[in-house]
């Protein structure tokens, strides 16, 4: 296939794959999206099996059926709970395959023409080079650590020692260093360098970062993965993978803005990590208060004779595997004449979009779900408010207490509400380890017990 | 035109690669953000086609070893992304207009 032709179907997939993402505006086009991202992906692999370098069939072919036979394997098999850390160990893989393929690339140059005539490879292949094998080793180490904490596998909480941020910027300059010194000595020690340090810093960069800051890893790791693939666009200098690593990396981007946003971070200083850590001297301010704590019967007497309740789930939800019942108790109060909302936090979940997805799979219809902006007026409006393994999202102390490590964050006007019934297992604080003064309120029933079973007890209460 | 560094042109549809992804991804709505990332996730994995090139010579060395597993890896997360993503979607579903409305 001439150059000119290969280069014109690299531009037909870029096209595909920019339309599978305009799908994902709107469910109805999505599976239409995501097919148009599966044709785009064929012509690249199509295209690139022609390239006159390509000459043995046999180990390309046995690549991809073990990967598509495991990848299919695991993405059948998965539980929707488990998407988070499912998508963390995905990006982990774009890492590494980036790593190789720019490893790749050091050891045989020739075969994607990125040598001069003495056999040397190109000084600005080489800066993107190291570019992007560092950016693919600190998305693979990096993904590695958020898929431990979303596994459980090692603690959630963020893990800071003395002159962690010091010896974080340290590697970095040496990273810089090292290019400089890799452009004008091209040693495979010096690469292997660059790539042992940019494992580490991925793994000194996620350990920090706590549980509730998840989505905005996540996204921002996203964002990384695409990066990788846009810097080993630019070693090989292919415009397919320039293209996509940058809608890819513009996408992650976007996401982890809109996290932080939803939570009132910035950026730095998530990443910079320990969120809540340095709150622990948070005087209890409700100390002696008492809270109303109610049984499923009471929940359920509520409900019914409400016109309409609002629902609040949260990662709570997501743990105890509530969603399905909780469909059914919706399905029950609307055939006695509620009216009943979903009302999503933009970081509810350990990833953008979780509780959604996760509704969509008890199948909830999504025009009976809302986004904050959405709905936050229409608390005033409802007899009830079912917050549902939430808590720190509706603490009004984020828009009353200047104090407040939250103070700032949008949150879901669940106050409101004419009455607000909290599911919650104990009267643990949220993770960003603050009181919710919601729980002392008047109007507030508390229901402790596990979220699935409370709510399969009201559905009792309700029959 | 022609005395201009190819590097120059790589940049050029970088930035404008970049463009069309932000203006495209604002118009993503937010409900379908997972599986935004579970797509965004496969198509990434694109980096499969220098794997191609590096697993393709006749004999095999260091190189081809390394794009071999490199295409394992890319094709778990094309394959796994992508019937992911058709798993979530495939949940998102209208209110049904059923006669057991009361």
């Amino acid at each position: 296939m001439s150059e000119n032709l290969t280069a014109i179907s690299y531009l037909i997939s870029a096209i595909f794959f920019i339309l599978a993402l305009k799908g994902l505006s709107h469910p109805e086009s999505a599976r239409n999206g995501n097919i148009m991202g599966i044709i785009g992906m064929t012509i690249a692999i199509i295209t690139t099996l022609f390239n006159p370098n390509v000459l043995s069939y046999e180990m390309i072919i046995i690549g991809i059926l073990i990967g598509g036979a495991l990848g299919t394997y695991i993405a059948l098999k998965i539980e929707m709970t488990a998407l988070p850390q499912l998508v963390a160990a995905f990006h982990s893989l774009v890492g590494l395959a980036a790593v190789f393929v720019a490893t790749s690339a050091f050891y045989s140059p020739e075969s994607y023409g990125i040598v001069d005539s003495n056999n040397q490879i190109f000084t600005s292949s080489l800066i993107e080079m190291s570019i992007g094998v560092a950016i693919g080793a600190i998305t693979f180490t990096g993904s590695i650590i958020a898929f431990l904490k979303l596994q459980g596998l090692v603690s959630g909480a963020p893990t800071t020692f003395f002159g962690q941020h010091f010896l974080n910027l340290i590697i970095f300059l040496s990273l810089i260093v090292l290019t400089v010194l890799f452009t004008i000595d091209s040693t495979i020690n010096i690469f292997w360098i660059i790539v042992t340090l940019s494992f580490l810093l991925g793994v000194l960069l996620i350990i920090p970062i706590g549980g509730a800051d998840m989505p905005v890893v996540v996204s921002m790791l996203n964002s990384y993965s695409g990066w990788a693939a846009a810097g080993i666009g630019f070693t090989l200098s292919n415009h397919l993978l320039i293209i996509v690593g940058s809608l890819v990396g513009a996408s992650g981007a976007i996401l982890s803005y809109i996290m932080c946003k939803g939570m009132n971070r910035s950026f730095i200083s998530v990443i910079l990590g320990g969120f809540g850590v340095e709150e622990g001297a948070n005087v209890n301010k409700n100390e002696g208060k008492t809270v109303k704590t109610g049984s499923p019967d009471d929940a359920a007497f509520i409900m019914s004779n409400a016109n309409s309740v609002i629902i609040v789930p949260g990662y709570g939800m997501a743990v105890a595997q509530a969603q399905h019942a909780l469909r059914e108790m919706c399905e029950i109060l609307k055939k006695n004449g509620v009216t009943i909302k979903f009302a999503i936090h933009p970081v509810a979940g350990r990833m953008p979009g979780h509780m959604n997805v996760l509704l969509a799979e008890a199948n909830v219809p999504y025009d009976e779900v809302f986004e904050l902006e959405e709905i936050n007026s229409e608390f005033s409006n409802a007899d009830a408010a079912f917050v549902i393994g939430a808590n720190d999202i509706t603490n009004p102390a984020a828009k009353t207490d200047k104090s407040s490590p939250i103070y700032g964050m949008p949150i879901l006007d669940v106050e409101n509400a004419g009455t607000v019934l909290f599911v919650k297992r104990s009267m643990a604080s949220g993770y960003a380890g603050v009181d919710n003064e919601l729980f002392f309120r008047d109007n507030t029933m508390m229901l402790f017990s596990d979220a699935k079973k409370m709510v399969e007890d009201i559905i009792k209460g309700l029959g | 035109m022609e005395n201009i560094d190819p590097i120059i042109n790589l940049l050029m549809i970088f930035v404008l690669a970049c463009i069309i992804g932000y203006y495209v991804i604002w118009g993503v709505t937010s409900a379908l953000h997972s599986p935004l990332m579970a797509v965004t996730n496969a198509i990434s994995s694109v980096i499969i086609v220098g794997a191609l090139i590096a697993a393709g010579p006749e004999e095999i060395n260091f190189s081809s070893i390394m794009g071999f597993f490199a295409i394992v890896l890319a094709s778990i997360n094309i394959f796994g992304g992508f019937v992911v993503s058709h798993r979530m979607l495939s949940m998102f579903k209208k209110k049904e207009k059923k006669k057991d409305n009361k």
